[in-house]
């Protein structure tokens, strides 16, 4: 898998990966204009929330926490789709997950530091966060733990970003410098592709696959316990990390979903992430779906049939209550409209697939919401019961979020390939190579042509 | 770290302060709230804000009807903060800015926190409040301010101190006169207390078996609120049956 050997055929074979590198069309810098205006409006508005204060969102007593803390959930959760998947198909050598593991991790990082950064926004008072850090902190805080293991997680899944990245950026350096030659000669490192450096590259990206599950999964546990070590109604429960676990998954798979069927069409990479790479996600997605299905079960069931007075509460506000609209919208979401689109295989397009996953991250988000807010608008005394609805403010902010994940992301694009060209190559060649090993002609191409059957239906 | 050392002071300190409100007693006239704002500076956020539910209260008179029709009673309970000794405020400070005073009572170091408001969200009888704004006394208010309590700024938590600058203020004086303070005394001591025209108050050390808290918290009439939730409030509560 030598990439130098035979540069120019490589550059020439991918092409729609290595041409966004040489420059970018009217459409992306429009789309990076357009993204400024949500940005700077959100920055407008936090700059406004900074100099007055909290007040200026829809919070109050007893309903301290709500949106901030909705997409701070919701935003990491996204993340999940991205080094979790990539970490478990690395881990399972499913081939299919070439084109798609960088992807993957971009997405994570991007999304984890728009999740971190809603956090802060939550502070009342921001400018002692270091507070956290200079040894105030308190590890028997589950605030504290979050700390830890968001900050953890964002630093490995940049190194689990990068490291695999670099025989890419050193091709980059020597064949398609650019103006970037220098940015890329600082990262590759003294890549040469030596087969001892190759070698050490990869037992370090499959020692660090095997090493990010169990750190995910600790990330979205620990931020479930958040809300589980405290004693509120429908809060302390232990089905909050797992819970958390599944839905992270569940819309963090929806995400990468939707980001590949955009890059495959705006980049024209249609070569690379394939029908065959969304159904498979589709079918994963299904499961997903009945997961879902079935921890929602659990965790309403019990709540219903045990019927505490103050779990009962929030659990009828949720779902015969004022929040019965949200409560619905997402079992609609999160389950009807996926499974109606997921179920039968001739549906399982590519815009189809788009329209459940869409919906997916709808009734995700409302998740969040329902975990969030009921609990808090039902206290154990009778003060009566308390409402919240966002303000402008937190709103614009969220919008700012949302932008700045796609800034984020399509800033990536312009700086470094977003498929992993040396992945493929060296995929391409152990097919090669196995098609060789084998003696039968006939059993050989009998498999490479479903293969290529399946590859391009 | 703060909370070995508050868990150290709560061992070695000789008191353990603790309430007694006999709702037989209470007339429900919010005396008691009024004479905590003016004493504490608890910001007055005016009538927009109560729209909004952002009232701050260090002790809050709530209303709850009991039984079924036809045979209903309506409920008045005084809540200050309950100063729970396994507080589940105290436990989820990430920054121990909240803490048990070497008293016993769980109070705020307005200089450390951080506004991330676990503690709010965590309290089960949301005692605690929120600065959503910087506290504005318009005039002649600003005149009235108690020097002895901090004016909280923008973004911090707050709540009910068991008056502790009024307490501390009384135990220093009794030893320059080398006596102990007397069970009337202590009662008094609280700015709610002191203004309660029932009566209705108790204040003392629950360390002194013989204190007047003591008894009322050994009382049959005596309960606690949510009590089953474990948070061990050093806020009994008295009516009859």
């Amino acid at each position: 898998m030598d990439l130098n050997e035979n540069a120019e055929e490589i550059l020439a074979k991918h092409d729609p990966i290595f041409k966004p590198l040489r420059g970018m069309g009217w459409r992306y810098w429009l789309t990076m204009t357009l993204l400024l205006i949500p940005i700077l409006w959100g920055g407008y508005a936090y700059y406004l929330q900074v100099s007055q204060g909290l007040g200026v969102t829809g919070l109050n007593r007893p309903v301290f926490w709500g949106m901030y803390i909705v997409n701070f959930v919701f935003f990491i959760a996204i993340s999940y789709g991205g080094t979790l998947t990539s970490a478990i198909l690395r881990l399972a050598h499913a081939e299919w997950r070439r084109p798609i593991t960088r992807l993957a991790e971009v997405i994570t990082v991007c999304a984890l530091l728009v999740g971190s950064f809603n956090v802060i926004m939550d502070m009342g008072r921001p400018d002692r966060l270091w507070e956290l850090f200079a040894g105030r902190g308190r590890i028997e805080s589950p605030i504290l733990w979050d700390v830890i293991a968001v900050n953890a997680y964002l630093v490995f899944s940049i190194v689990y970003l990068y490291l695999p990245m670099i025989p890419d950026i050193a091709f980059l350096r020597d064949h398609q410098p650019g103006h970037l030659g220098w940015l890329y000669r600082i990262l590759a490192a003294g890549w040469t592709g030596s087969p001892k450096q190759v070698h050490r590259l990869e037992k370090v990206v499959g020692g660090m696959a095997v090493f990010m599950i169990p750190l995910a999964i600790s990330v979205h546990t620990v931020l479930a316990w958040i809300f589980g070590m405290t004693i509120q109604p429908m809060w302390h429960s232990t089905i909050l990390g797992p819970y958390f676990v599944m839905g992270a998954i569940y819309s963090g798979l929806a995400s990468l979903i939707i980001a590949m069927a955009i890059l495959r069409k705006a980049m024209h990479l249609e070569g690379y992430l394939k029908l065959v790479h969304f159904q498979n996600f589709g079918k994963i997605l299904l499961v997903m779906t009945f997961t879902w299905l079935y921890f929602t079960i659990a965790e309403y069931l019990t709540t219903f049939y045990g019927s505490e007075p103050a779990h009962i509460a929030v659990f009828n506000a949720k779902l015969y209550g004022e929040f019965a609209p949200l409560f619905w919208g997402q079992v609609l979401f999160c389950l009807v409209i996926p499974l109606v689109i997921l179920l039968p295989p001739r549906f399982r397009t590519i815009p189809l697939l788009v329209v459940a996953s869409i919906s997916v991250n709808i009734g995700m988000w409302l998740e969040r919401v329902m975990i969030v807010v009921p609990t808090l608008t039902r206290p154990r005394l009778p003060y009566g019961i308390a409402t919240y609805s966002p303000s402008f403010i937190e709103w614009s902010i969220m919008l700012a979020c949302a932008a700045w994940l796609v800034f984020f992301f399509m800033l990536f694009l312009r700086f470094f390939p977003i498929i992993s060209v040396w992945e493929i190559e060296e995929g391409e060649a152990l097919e090669r190579e196995k098609a060789n090993a084998v003696p039968t002609p006939e059993l050989t191409t009998q498999t490479a042509s479903t293969q290529t059957a399946t590859l391009t239906s | 770290m703060i909370s070995s050392s508050a868990e150290q002071g709560e061992e070695n300190g000789r008191h353990r302060w603790g309430m007694v409100i006999d709702l037989d007693k209470c007339t429900g006239c919010q005396a008691c709230t009024l004479a905590c704002q003016m004493e504490n500076n608890v910001p007055i956020t005016g009538p927009e804000e109560f729209e909004q539910g952002r009232t701050i209260f260090f002790t809050e008179v709530f209303t709850d009807l009991e039984g079924e029709f036809p045979y209903v009673e309506g409920v008045v309970v005084p809540r200050p903060c309950l100063h729970c000794d396994n507080a589940p405020c105290v436990r989820v400070c990430p920054v121990g800015a909240t803490f048990h005073n070497e008293h016993g009572a769980v109070v705020i170091d307005y200089d450390a926190c951080i506004g991330c408001r676990f503690c709010t969200v965590a309290c089960p009888y949301t005692a605690r409040s929120f600065n959503y704004y910087t506290p504005e006394f318009p005039s002649p208010l600003d005149r009235a301010l108690n020097p002895d309590v901090p004016v909280r700024p923008a973004g911090v938590a707050e709540k009910c101190t068991f008056c502790f600058h009024r307490v501390d203020k009384a135990l220093a004086r009794a030893a320059e006169e080398g006596r102990e303070l007397t069970n009337s005394e202590l009662t008094l001591l609280p700015a709610c207390n002191q203004v309660c025209p029932a009566s209705a108050r108790y204040f003392g050390d629950l360390n002194d078996p013989n204190s007047t808290v003591s008894h009322l918290q050994r009382s049959p009439r005596a309960f606690y609120l949510l009590e089953d939730l474990g948070t061990e409030s050093k806020v009994a509560f008295l009516r009859s049956e």
